[in-house]
């Protein structure tokens, strides 16, 4: 059985920025990745990312996911693509399936599980139609793949990830017909929301949708007003000529193998659902098992980047690879960054549902 | 309570007018300066720290909205590819036909040409009529946000936010 002091599970911004860390004290890092190429969705993000200098503020996402890789190749650090993490088990064994071919058993001293999110789904009439896919889908085809997705696009839902990509789909030369929600206001930061309004995309609040249309393939889509009991009101359907619609309806993160380890989960509906209790150095309930970036609870790439780090100088500290002074303050200038980050109205209630991941596995 | 950002999309009159980083009329008459349509406290700051003149504040929490200091602001649009927000805009009254430029930050293809007629947009996307594209400003450091200037008629210059080609 092969062994490793540490494996990262997910070579996005969180596993990456963890084995960056914990290589530059010189702990020995491999990263498996189920993709065929590295970055998680960081390829996908070609907007700028907010924050300040230290969070890669007025970057655009692409590039940071260039600067994290070629910085965990400098350092040495292994990774494994087309890898997939199959079982987690006792005493920090994985079953690791490689190139869809040989199951590998390996063994590590610490892992950092950073498997991401999914996107989730709503159903309704015409929902399986082809047409109707997911936001990050959406995204993915245009920006990794260059390929437009559809021609007249409903995006529903307002959150930051249903505005990002309408933008970016007006950049791939769709047009937008509308974007709707349930909610009666905009999920997302009003900055990307201002940014497709003034290239005149209509926001339907309070708004659901009831049908897609076609036969072969989405034609056409309804949607619905709902009231303050998010009940639809008949009569207010309004009909929209589309052949794309796209569900950006929030994201769940990836817990299985947290769940598999046995690992101490709480309900977090801010963080996206059943999220892993964890302790300010990002260590579960397992001891040895680390967790950061959306599977401990959905926020952004920057938050993941943070969280990755704070778990890979922690697992470097315990390793022996760092002095407890070094570490102390180290950790003690990326727990500000974070806490800069998570402020303000839309960053407080994840800053405080992550107290809560916090104090559940304190008491 | 008119609707607003949160509902819309755009930035409502009586928001803009809350909003600490909008220059004052008699200011925007004197010449070229910043519009900042920044009103959610998002950790963010990269505004103040592209800033030549110190003509914008934050501060220590990044959360705050930018405030303009509009005396010192002047109108070089250092600003305006750096906000991620793309929520920053300059525009200059002080043109003497009548006319204003507003300077967007843009980000499609093809770009315009210097010269071209373009159709101005408010922040809903509503179509306020023709305008000429002023000049075209593209940098490797604005890392393809491109800078378009547009001469518009001045009573337009706090209307216009965005164009699209003809």
């Amino acid at each position: 059985m092969k062994r490793y002091e540490m494996i990262s599970i997910g070579a996005g911004p969180a596993g990456l920025a963890g084995a960056i860390e914990a290589a530059k004290r010189g702990v020995q890092v491999v990263v498996f990745d189920e993709n065929d190429r590295p970055g998680g969705q960081l390829f996908k993000q070609i907007h700028k990312f907010f924050g300040s200098y230290e969070h890669f503020a007025r970057i655009r996402g692409f590039n940071i996911g260039k600067q994290l890789l070629e910085e965990a190749n400098r350092l040495g650090v292994e990774v494994f693509l087309n890898a997939v993490v199959i079982g987690v088990y006792e005493g920090l064994v994985l079953n690791v399936m490689m190139n869809n071919s040989i199951i590998e058993h390996v063994r590590a001293e610490k892992i950092l599980v950073a498997t991401g999110a999914s996107e989730n789904m709503i159903p309704f009439p015409g929902w399986t139609l082809p047409g109707v896919i997911g936001a990050g889908a959406a995204q993915t085809m245009a920006n990794i793949h260059g390929i437009r997705p559809g021609n007249k696009i409903l995006m529903v839902g307002s959150g930051n990830v249903g505005l990002v990509v309408s933008y970016q789909l007006l950049q791939a030369g769709c047009n937008v017909a509308a974007i709707i929600d349930a909610a009666p206001q905009i999920g997302g930061y009003g900055v990307h929301a201002a940014k497709v309004a003034r290239y005149g995309v209509p926001f339907y609040m309070s708004h659901t949708i009831k049908a897609a249309h076609g036969k072969q393939r989405v034609e056409g889509a309804t949607v619905i007003e709902v009231d303050k009991n998010w009940r639809p009101v008949p009569g207010t359907e309004k009909d929209f000529d589309v052949d794309t619609i796209c569900l950006a309806v929030g994201l769940n993160p990836m817990t299985q193998l947290l769940r598999m380890s046995k690992c101490k989960m709480v309900y977090e509906p801010v963080l996206g659902g059943y999220v892993p209790a964890h302790d300010i150095n990002q260590e579960t309930s397992i001891p040895g098992i680390y967790a950061a970036g959306d599977v401990s609870g959905i926020e952004e790439a920057s938050t993941a980047i943070i969280e990755g780090r704070i778990a890979g100088l922690s697992i470097a500290h315990s390793l022996g690879y760092m002095d407890t002074e070094d570490f102390l303050r180290e950790r003690e200038e990326q727990l500000r960054n974070l806490k800069g980050l998570r402020s303000g109205g839309h960053g407080e209630a994840r800053g405080s549902a992550k107290e809560h991941l916090i104090q559940a596995l304190e008491g | 309570m008119p609707k607003g950002l949160s509902q819309t999309g755009y930035i409502s009159k009586e928001e803009l007018e809350k909003a600490p980083g909008i220059p004052s009329a008699e200011r925007r008459k004197k010449g070229p300066v910043a519009v900042i349509e920044c009103i959610q406290d998002i950790p963010c700051n990269p505004c103040e720290t592209s800033c030549p003149t110190g003509a914008i504040t934050v501060g220590e929490d990044i959360t705050n909205l930018p405030v303009l200091d509009e005396e010192k602001c002047v109108g070089c649009r250092s600003c305006v590819p750096i906000c991620p927000g793309q929520a920053i805009f300059v525009v200059d009254e002080s043109l003497d036909n009548g006319k204003a430029t507003v300077t967007v930050p843009y980000e499609f293809l093809p770009l315009p040409e210097k010269g071209q007629t373009v159709i101005a947009l408010d922040r809903s996307g509503k179509e306020l009529g023709e305008a000429v594209v002023d000049s075209v400003r593209v940098s490797e450091k604005m890392d393809h946000t491109t800078l378009v200037t547009i001469l518009v008629p001045r009573e337009w210059s706090m209307e216009a936010r965005g164009f699209r080609r003809k």
